[in-house]
This record gives C-alpha cells, structure tokens and sequence, in this order.
C-alpha cells in the first residue's frame, strides 16, 4: 500500500529526513514516534506534498503509483489525509462550506457524482454525531475561535467524511485532554477497516491506548532507528527518548 | 437566423470573460461628438419637455467650465469626450416596444445569453419575483411586470417614459440629491444621459418583488450615461438590484452614471450593484472606464438606505455611493467588495453625512487585489455640528493576492460633534501558503481554494445582497480571480 525506500528531504536547505524505510500494508495501523525535531512532521509535510519540503533522495509508492509526482490535491484524491497538528484557520468559510467542497473535489476527481446540498447534510450528520460536533460547529468558521479539541474533532470529521485510504495523523493527541482524546481516539478507531491504512504520529504513548497500532517505529534525527510492537510504545514511554537521540546523535 | 448563431460563436470562444460577446444589430447613433447640439439631438430623440432641455444644457455648459478631477489613485490617457458616441439605440427599439412581444428577438436572445430572461415566466436564478428594466447602450427595450407593480402604485420602467408619465415626480427629484454641478462626470450625465431605470414606492406599500435593471453596453465607441432615481415615500420598502457587462473590445469605453435616492420617513431602500463591466485584457488593454455617482439621501426621520456593490469589472472603477443622513435617527450603510485583477484600478468607497441627530452609519468594504492591480478604498464619515448622538463604524480590510498589487487605504473623517462617535478598524492580509495548503490537501485545487478563501474574505458583504444573486456573485468572485495564480 505504502513504501518509502530511502526518503531524504531538506528543508530550507537542511537535511531533515535522511533515509527513511518503511512499508505498510492495507489496513494496517503503524505509530511514528520521536522526540521533538527528529522529522515527525516533515515526513507528514512530504507525504502530503507540502512546498517547501524537497525530496533530494529516494521513492515514495503508494498503491503502486509515484506519489512523489503528484500535487497535493491529487494524493488527495487519490486518498492521502493528513490530519494537521495546527488545523488551519479560513476566517468567513464555514466549516459546512468547506467540507463540502472537499468532499465534492474528491467525489469529482474520483469520477463520482457531486452531492447537492441536502444529500450532503445527511451524509455529514452521520458522522458529527459520534464525534459531538454540533451544527452550530459546522456553521462557524473553519478552525476560527475553535478550541484545541474541536479543531481535532473537526480534523477527524474531514477524515470521515473523505473516506481516505492512507491517513497520516500528525500529533493529533496534542493539545487534548482526556475526554477530547477519548473522543478523538473512538473516532479514529470507528474508522479503521480492512482497506484503510493509518499512520499515526505522536510524540507520547497515551493515543496509542486508544489507537492499538500493529507497528510502532522510533525516528530519531531523520531515521527510522528501531521498530516493533506495541509493546515499543509503552517502553518508551517508560524509559524516554534520550538513548535514541544519543545515538543519533 | 445567423446573426444568432455567430453571438453563440463569440460566447463559446469568449471563456474567461464571458459576456464579451457583440450582438450584430442595426443601430441609430447620434453623430460622433459632444455639443451643445449633440445634447440638444437626444432630448429631441427622448421628445423631452423644454425645462428637461434647458436642465441639459446648463448642465452641459457648466461642464465645459470643470476640469476632470485628478485626486483618485487612478491613472489613465486623458479622454476625447469628442471621440465616441452619445447615443446609440437599437433600431427597431426606437418607439420603445409596448409590450415584450415586440422586443426584436436578437435582443431577447442576447439577454437571454447575458442570465436575463426578459419572459416573465421564465425565472431569475431561480427566484420568480424579480422585476427587469434592460437597458441596451442608450435605451431601455424591455421592462418586465409592470403591470403586477402598477397594482401595488408601484412605477418602475425606463426614466425616458417616467419623463414622459411622471414629469412633476422627474422635475421634483431628479438632480435633487446629485446637482448637475456636483461633479465633472455628474454634469457630463446630466447633459447627455440617456435611459436609466425609474422608481416610485408610494407610501406605506413594500414593493412586492427586487427590482433589477441590466444594463449592456453593445455599440462600439459608445458611452453609456444613464440615470436612476428611485423615491422611496413614508414607510414604504424596496430592494433593487443592477448588473453590467459589456463586450471585449480593445478601446476603452466611458461609462458615467448618477443614481439618486430619496427615502422619506420610515422608508428603506436596500441597493445592490454587481458591476461586471469588461475589465480589459490580461495585459491592461480595452475595458470600461465606470465614473459613476451614487448618492442617498436619507430625507426622513427613521429612514434608512443601505448600499452594497461587488465590483469585479471594468478597467478603471471611480465610486464613492454615499448617503446624507438627514433625518433624525436615520441610517446609511455601505457594504463593498472590491475586486481588481491584471491592470484594473479602483478608486472606491463611500462618504457618510451625518446631519441629523443619532444617525448611524456602518462601513464594510473588503478589497482583493491580485495581478498588477491597484485597490483604493476612499471614505469620509462627516459628523456635522447638529449630529448629536452620531454614530459610525467602518472597517476596511484589503487582501493581497501576488506581490505586484497594491491595495490603499484612504479614511477622511471630519467630526463637528463632540458627542459623535466614529470608529475605524483597517486589516491588510495576504492568502497564507499555509490555508491554502490546508484546502490543497483537502482534495480543492488551487484556484478553487483562493475563491472559497476570498469569498470567506467577502463574506459580510455577500451575505447582504438579495439571496438570489448572492450565488451568482460567490462565482464571479471565483471568476474574477482566474490566472491570479501563477
């Protein structure tokens, strides 16, 4: 579904990614975890298809194809999610309004019919329900006045509501409290399926008691330096970054 | 009929701009020029009354003695007022057609082509109840529902017919808020203008549906001049609506109109403009010059007179629709979308005349300037000395779109009235690389991410124009901004 040989990537002329591997398979769940500055977001940026964030190295196959080569509304379409660590603010588009172009976009770019107005509050509303996003949400601005747990929510309703087949979820736990993440972590969870592939990017083990991932991997200064079970996850959580990071290092 | 056929073939070749077709039909001109017999030809042509004729002519000579104001942050070739033409009607509309039968079906078909269906069966984005006046170069072919209106005292149809029909209405009010001697292009109207829309709500009747004048320019070389006065008696309600387009052409054409407003007491007169003139190329060449002066006057006690324009057209846009709050308690609002893309300049904004005790006013005018672009937004808010109470809030908010457009902010706020009070809030954004990543990775590609952005941008001004042109102005906004991305 997904393999990164030997991803290298610069930022602003610096080398952030510096070799990474990975493969991933339909439907499976794999944890990212590094201490801060080890490239976690970068290698979201790059798989999302940020500008700014150069490949100067290496492959990325997603479902067979380049996905290196895309635009970013393309691996959208194709269907590439990132959940953002900083939802973005649009000041006067509401969230309705932008939902729906989204899902619209991508119906279109998949040959699918475009939902009208009422076809589409239906098929929203299946989904706001079991994340608590009320209507009153959806009529505000995207992001604007949001607090930190509702922009997670908000960030994993999109998810729903695309249907994406690789979702990249970049720090989704920060900021959230216990019952926000609860929340968030359900909605994950209810969205896991045979056909569905998540990466899930965190900085602690606490999502990953509600995300059970297959495969857990620790970057550390642009590399994947150790991978394993879950059981990686509570290890660390337990003795920390910092051999990593000396080691890197 | 070919003639058809080859408009259909200039619409489909015509993408980005899509009305910049020309409709091949006979037309009568008047003779090349400005004079004092070029004024005297139209009011024969309009067989106006002798005070209308000398109204003219003064005005005409007092224009002769201004200099064309040189203050906007506009900048231009000077303009031969001798080198276009003053009138220009359709032939077969010369008599002005006594019903929608007898409108040539070219013209039908090119309102048709324009979103306009001039068959009152037929609806207007979707909304049955609106009533159209069509102004086609220098007269009006078509006004629809007139006779439900008459059933409500409602007059609406063209000004050369209320001149003829109302004249004690016409002599009374026109230049009553716009003097002929107001301003240089104000005068040139008042000399040659030719059709524009008329209206009359009588007291206490809230006009029954929007009324809506579309104006075309079709003929080359020709300026549009025309005028609108709309009355607004005690009580009464109305909301009315224009629209402009006009063909591609690699000249510019001069486009100066005066609308006046008059609202008494307790009456409300809600305006919309959405001014789509021909911009001109992606290289500043051809598009309308729109020099045009709107004013309300807020006669009555309780009255209130609410401008809101999208302006995405023309080449260069010179507009200031201002109200004089006259009557005690009386309230004027602007709301403005400015958009200027490639080489289009706009020079706009509002001035709020606060006469009368605990007046309010209220200022919103959002620019988006992308291209090469350059957007001004100008106001003065005038609290004059018996304005106790007085009230006024403006904000003015500018996005950039590209690094070789400029936007400007120009407040004039001059406060006689301790007791006044006037706030202004000014913002200048860019589209941040980061939303529009954000929408990029949601599926929406580049261009459609900057129009949802910018329409989010414009929203408190779109949100007040009549429901049923609020979409179709949310598509222009997308439109307008096409190729503003490299």
């Amino acid at each position: 579904m997904l393999k990164i040989n030997n991803l290298h990537a610069t930022v602003d002329g610096k080398e952030i990614l510096k070799g990474i591997d990975l493969a991933m398979g339909f439907g499976e769940v794999h944890a990212i975890m590094g201490p801060n500055g080890s490239g976690k977001s970068t290698l979201s940026y790059v798989l999302a298809g940020r500008d700014g964030y150069e490949v100067t190295k290496g492959e990325v196959l997603y479902k067979g194809k380049n996905l290196l080569e895309m635009k970013p509304e393309e691996r959208a379409g194709e269907g590439v999610f990132l959940a953002f660590q900083y939802p973005v603010e649009l000041p006067g588009v509401s969230s309705m309004n932008f939902l729906k172009a989204a899902v619209n976009a991508v119906r279109k770019y998949r040959g699918e019919n475009e939902l009208d107005a009422m076809d589409f509050l239906k098929f929203v509303r299946e989904t706001t329900k079991m994340l608590n996003i009320t209507d009153d949400m959806l009529k505000r601005a995207v992001n604007v006045g949001f607090s930190g747990g509702e922009k997670k929510r908000n960030e994993i309703l999109q998810m729903a509501v695309l249907k994406p087949i690789l979702s990249v979820l970049d720090e989704t736990d920060s900021g959230l409290d216990v019952d926000a993440l609860r929340i968030v972590g359900d909605g994950v969870t209810a969205l896991r399926s045979p056909h569905r592939s998540m990466l899930v990017i965190t900085h602690y083990q606490r999502l990953l008691d509600h995300i059970i991932p297959d495969e857990v991997h620790i970057l550390a200064d642009g590399k994947i330096v150790r991978s394993g079970g879950k059981e990686l996850a509570v290890e660390l959580e337990e003795k920390g970054y910092s051999r990593y990071t000396a080691d890197a290092a | 009929m070919p003639a058809i056929n080859e408009t259909v073939d200039q619409v489909k070749s015509v993408e980005k701009y899509k009305y910049g077709f020309v409709t091949d039909i006979d037309s009568e001109f008047a003779p090349k020029g400005l004079s004092e017999d070029i004024v005297r030809f139209i009011s024969a042509k309009k067989e106006e009354p002798a005070w209308l004729l000398e109204w003219r002519i003064k005005a005409y000579r007092h224009w002769l003695t201004m200099d064309e104001p040189d203050w906007a942050k506009i900048g231009y070739p000077p303009i031969d007022y001798n080198d276009a033409y003053y009138y220009s009607a359709p032939k077969s509309g010369d008599e002005g057609p006594e019903s929608l039968d007898e409108v040539d079906p070219e013209l039908l078909a090119t309102y048709e082509k324009l979103g306009i269906p001039l068959h009152e069966q037929e609806v207007l984005a979707g909304v049955k109840n609106v009533a159209i006046d069509a102004v086609f170069d220098s007269v009006s072919v078509a006004t629809t529902f007139k006779e439900t209106l008459a059933e409500h005292g409602v007059i609406f149809g063209p000004m050369s017919e209320a001149v003829k029909n109302h004249p004690e209405l016409v002599q009374k009010y026109m230049g009553s808020v716009v003097p002929t001697a107001d301003n240089y292009f104000a005068a040139l109207n008042s000399a040659v203008f030719t059709d524009g829309s008329f209206v009359f709500i009588p007291k206490g009747v809230r006009c029954p549906m929007e009324l809506s004048t579309y104006f075309r320019i079709n003929a080359a070389n020709t300026g549009q001049f025309e005028r609108t006065l709309i009355i607004a008696e005690e009580g009464s309600y109305v909301s009315y609506l224009e629209g402009c387009t006009a063909p591609m052409r690699d000249e510019n054409q001069l486009h100066a109109a005066v609308v006046e407003l008059v609202a008494k007491d307790d009456a409300e007169i809600k305006y919309s403009t959405v001014q789509n003139w021909y911009p001109g190329d992606e290289n500043g060449v051809g598009g309308i010059y729109n020099f045009v002066t709107k004013r309300g006057a807020c006669r009555g006690k309780n009255s209130k007179i609410s401008w809101t324009q999208v302006e995405t057209g023309s080449a260069i846009t010179w507009k200031y629709p201002s109200c004089i709050l006259q009557g005690d308690n009386s309230v004027g609002e602007f709301y403005s979308v400015a958009i200027t893309n490639n080489f289009q300049q706009a020079d706009t904004g509002t001035k709020m005349i606060h006469l009368g005790k605990n007046t309010s006013s209220r200022i919103i005018a959002k620019g988006i300037s992308a291209g090469k672009s350059q957007s001004t937004y100008r106001g003065l808010v005038k609290m004059m000395p018996k304005a106790d109470g007085g009230r006024n809030f403006t904000q003015c908010d500018s996005l950039l779109i590209g690094k070789e457009c400029g936007a400007h902010t120009i407040p004039y706020i001059e406060s006689k009235n301790p007791s006044a009070r006037v706030e202004h809030e000014a913002t200048t954004s860019k589209i941040a690389d980061d939303q529009l990543f954000y929408c990029r990775q949601r599926g929406i590609a580049e261009e459609e991410a900057i129009a949802l952005i910018v329409n989010g941008f414009c929203r408190e001004v779109l949100q007040e124009l009549p429901m049923e042109f609020a979409v179709e102005a949310q598509k222009l906004v997308g439109i307008s901004l096409e190729g503003s991305v490299g």
